[in-house]
């Protein structure tokens, strides 16, 4: 889906998190946000997922204004950044409970929902695990569980805040990996919150550089290696 | 230079023991005060309640609670409980829902405003529903005359019963949803669930064992809250005079062994509950140690 953001801003109270950003993001791509703390990622984000409205500025998904799409309708797949996998649920329970919540009409039959969820449990290579509870999952299977719990709803997006944020290097290199290969099988237009320069440049296909809530570069990242827009650019991607 | 057996050997140490734990002296006189203080407060006057409703032997006892007032007064009590409860844990669950899901200005205070009956004697309390309601005000007098009095009546009773208790259960839910943070039901809102349905499933089954905290010590409170519902009720015999209230009105008359044989059953609701609570702790360790932050 491809997804545009108009003139978007945000103000909680007399902070401004956003002052007005544009930005095109093409079907299909993989989007790091990158900037600093505090720079407006999680809320430009979060405006996307539909969890927090703008205070002004449209979005729109293929051309059709989708600003006042309910959190619900904007069917995003989020993983947030503490993963925030229902502790009371066992993995299963977990990624089977974007299915259960739908309307009897479209809601897939219990054998239907069970296969969803095993083949999901193979997409992130924990075929095994469907019975335990969060809190018997390592830090980086959680993660993987988060993603198979927000790709189980079908999403037409998918949305990560720090996806590695709280992981150790080995494993973040991992799951890098596997976030490029679901990406790719997916297809799913995927933004995700990165704080680690590097790790965006890796991984993604488009780096949108923020700071203090505006846009300083948007390009590809061996264009924004190569010709960084402003001294905080050159400054943040060389540190 | 020196020879090594002429050097001073470091002091051993007397014996092991962790940097947080007190000497074995200190750690007894903790002990001993500790269990002093119970033996004192606790379960001296749980016994003297028994011995005295046995004074008579245990055929008395019985006898002095199937009178009429006794029955009445269990039959009052356990009414007011059985409406109070279920009200305050909805009122508790709304509160502190609002307090902890949403920003807004003014926060603290309603916080603070939550506490007040806990601020408030129950006297006082009892008091401003007579001011309010009596048939002397403008609001009971209109009332009175449908039929539907207030004061000295059920619904008075059960009025001060949810003021004085209502603090119990949103008290014990805000730190919980506090620390839970909003996490998980936004997760639950972006994979499509309805408000209701992320209540149901995530905000609920987070909740429920503080929930169910909340609700025993609100039911305890209920059924033995005295001040407040000695200044509503009007004491009525047979009609407005709950458990506390009787054991009251018999003990001032007297009364020895039927006053304690109504304390003792109060107190036996009281031990019911607490028991019940520790079997489901007992019983569901696993969960609750699962339900806390991970
Ligand atoms: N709910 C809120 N209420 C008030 N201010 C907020 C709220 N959420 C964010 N902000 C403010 O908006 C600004 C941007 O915050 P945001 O969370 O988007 O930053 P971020 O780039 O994600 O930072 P980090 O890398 O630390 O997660 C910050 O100044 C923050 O204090
Ligand atoms: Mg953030």
């Amino acid at each position: 889906m491809h997804i545009e953001i108009d003139e978007i801003s945000k103000q909680f109270g007399s902070t401004a998190a956003l002052t007005p950003v544009s930005l095109n993001l093409p079907s299909g791509a993989l989007v790091a946000l990158l900037g600093p703390s505090g720079s407006g990622k999680t809320t430009l984000l979060r405006i996307l997922g539909g969890l927090e409205y703008p205070t002004s500025g449209r979005i729109l998904f293929d051309g059709q204004d989708a600003t006042g799409l309910t959190v619900q309708q904007r069917r995003a797949g989020f993983v947030f950044q503490s993963y925030a996998l229902f502790r009371h649920m066992t993995v299963f329970e977990n990624i089977a409970y974007g299915l259960r919540a739908r309307p009897r009409a479209t809601r897939p039959p219990k054998a239907e929902i069970a296969r969803r969820v095993q083949k999901l449990l193979e997409l992130i290579q924990l075929p095994q695990i469907g019975a335990r509870y969060p809190n018997q999952l390592s830090g980086g299977q959680r993660q993987r569980v988060a993603l198979a719990r927000a790709l189980a709803i079908e999403p037409r997006m998918l949305l990560l805040d720090e996806p590695f944020g709280a992981l150790d290097a080995k494993v973040r290199k991992e799951l890098r990996q596997g976030l490029r290969d679901i990406h790719d099988e997916t297809g799913l237009t995927t933004v995700f919150v990165a704080h680690d320069q590097e790790e965006a440049m890796e991984l993604a296909d488009l780096v949108v550089v923020m700071s203090m809530g505006r846009i300083e570069q948007i390009g590809k990242p061996a264009d924004i290696r190569a010709r960084p827009a402003s001294d905080f650019v050159r400054n943040f991607i060389t540190a | 230079m020196s020879d090594a057996t002429t050097l001073a050997a470091p002091p051993r140490p007397r014996a092991f023991r962790a940097a947080t734990e007190e000497s074995p002296a200190v750690r007894r006189g903790l002990i001993l005060i500790a269990v002093a203080g119970l033996a004192i407060l606790v379960f001296a006057p749980l016994i003297v309640v028994f011995a005295e409703a046995l004074a008579k032997g245990a055929v008395a006892a019985v006898k002095s609670l199937q009178s009429k007032d006794a029955l009445s007064a269990i039959r009052l009590t356990l009414l007011i409980a059985a409406i109070s409860v279920p009200l305050n844990a909805v009122f508790g669950i709304a509160a502190a829902w609002f307090i902890t899901k949403f920003d807004f200005r003014g926060k603290a205070f309603l916080i603070t405003l939550i506490d007040l009956p806990f601020s408030v004697s129950p006297v006082v309390a009892g008091l401003c529903i007579v001011f309010m309601f009596g048939a002397n005000s403008l609001a009971g007098g209109w009332l009175v005359a449908q039929g539907f009095p207030i004061v000295f009546a059920l619904p008075g009773i059960v009025l001060a019963t949810v003021f004085v208790t209502f603090p119990f259960v949103a008290r014990e839910l805000i730190p919980v949803m506090i620390e839970q943070g909003r996490a998980e039901e936004e997760a639950a809102l972006t994979l499509g669930a309805s408000g209701w349905r992320v209540f149901r499933t995530v905000t609920l089954p987070n909740i429920r064992w503080a929930l169910l905290y909340g609700v025993l010590l609100c039911n305890a409170r209920a059924m033995g809250e005295f001040g407040a519902v000695a200044v509503v009720s009007g004491k009525i015999r047979g009609q407005t005079a709950t458990m506390p209230i009787t054991i009251e009105m018999q003990y001032n008359e007297y009364l020895s062994v039927a006053a304690f044989s109504l304390a003792a059953v109060l107190t036996l609701l009281a031990l019911v509950t607490l028991l019940l609570k520790t079997i489901l702790e007992i019983r569901h360790a696993d969960e609750i140690a699962a339900t806390r932050r991970h």
